[in-house]
């Protein structure tokens, strides 16, 4: 079982909400965006393996 | 004991996610939809072992094989299905979440012709004349 992507992605997310908004206090307005819109692709291609894997299993399951 | 595992793994990513939704809405989804694939994967083990029995069943009710495997492909693009509309439905998008149902159904419907028509074949064999 891989529960651990949960509380790393769950990490992840609490992560760059208090990054981003101490970069909005500093008036860094720009780059808080910019860290959101990364930390997101990071999150997705996590979630992506993760997805290729879920359609694997499915795939032998089921005979498709 | 599994049920106590997800149970307590479905408590622990709703607060998680009640503290995401405020901050970013976009992690909020994302953890929902690595939360599915993780109980879909744990749930995927058993239900192998459920098809493993019915599948031996169908070998000695000596049925034709042919309609398990349709059976099999139906109810996963169903589970499939279901997975992501329930997610999109979740994120707010009435929409999308309609159109993967949509195209689930009619999938559904492609992969149930052959059944279909030996159904027809079978009770054109039947009636008389």
């Amino acid at each position: 079982m891989n529960i651990d992507i949960i509380f790393r992605i769950a990490g992840i997310g609490i992560l760059i909400s208090v990054l981003s908004i101490v970069l909005k206090q500093a008036k860094k307005e720009e780059q808080a965006e910019m860290l959101t819109l990364a930390g997101v692709v990071v999150v997705l291609i996590m979630v992506v393996q993760l997805m290729n894997q879920l359609f694997l299993v499915v795939r032998s399951v089921f005979n498709m | 004991m599994e049920i106590a595992q997800i149970i307590g793994l479905a408590l622990v990513t709703t607060i998680l996610l009640l503290i995401l939704r405020q901050e970013k809405p976009v992690m909020a989804v994302v953890l929902s939809i690595v939360f599915s694939i993780v109980i879909f994967i744990v749930m995927m083990g058993k239900m192998a072992s459920i098809l493993n029995v019915m599948q031996e069943l169908t070998r000695r009710a000596e049925v034709n094989y042919f309609f398990f495997a349709t059976l099999l492909k139906i109810l996963g693009v169903a589970y499939l299905g279901e997975f992501a509309a329930a997610i999109c439905q979740d994120a707010g998008e009435q929409a999308v979440a309609k159109k993967v149902e949509f195209a689930s159904k009619i999938i559904i419907a492609v992969l149930a012709l052959p059944i279909m028509i030996a159904i027809l074949e079978s009770l054109i064999q039947i009636m008389p004349g």
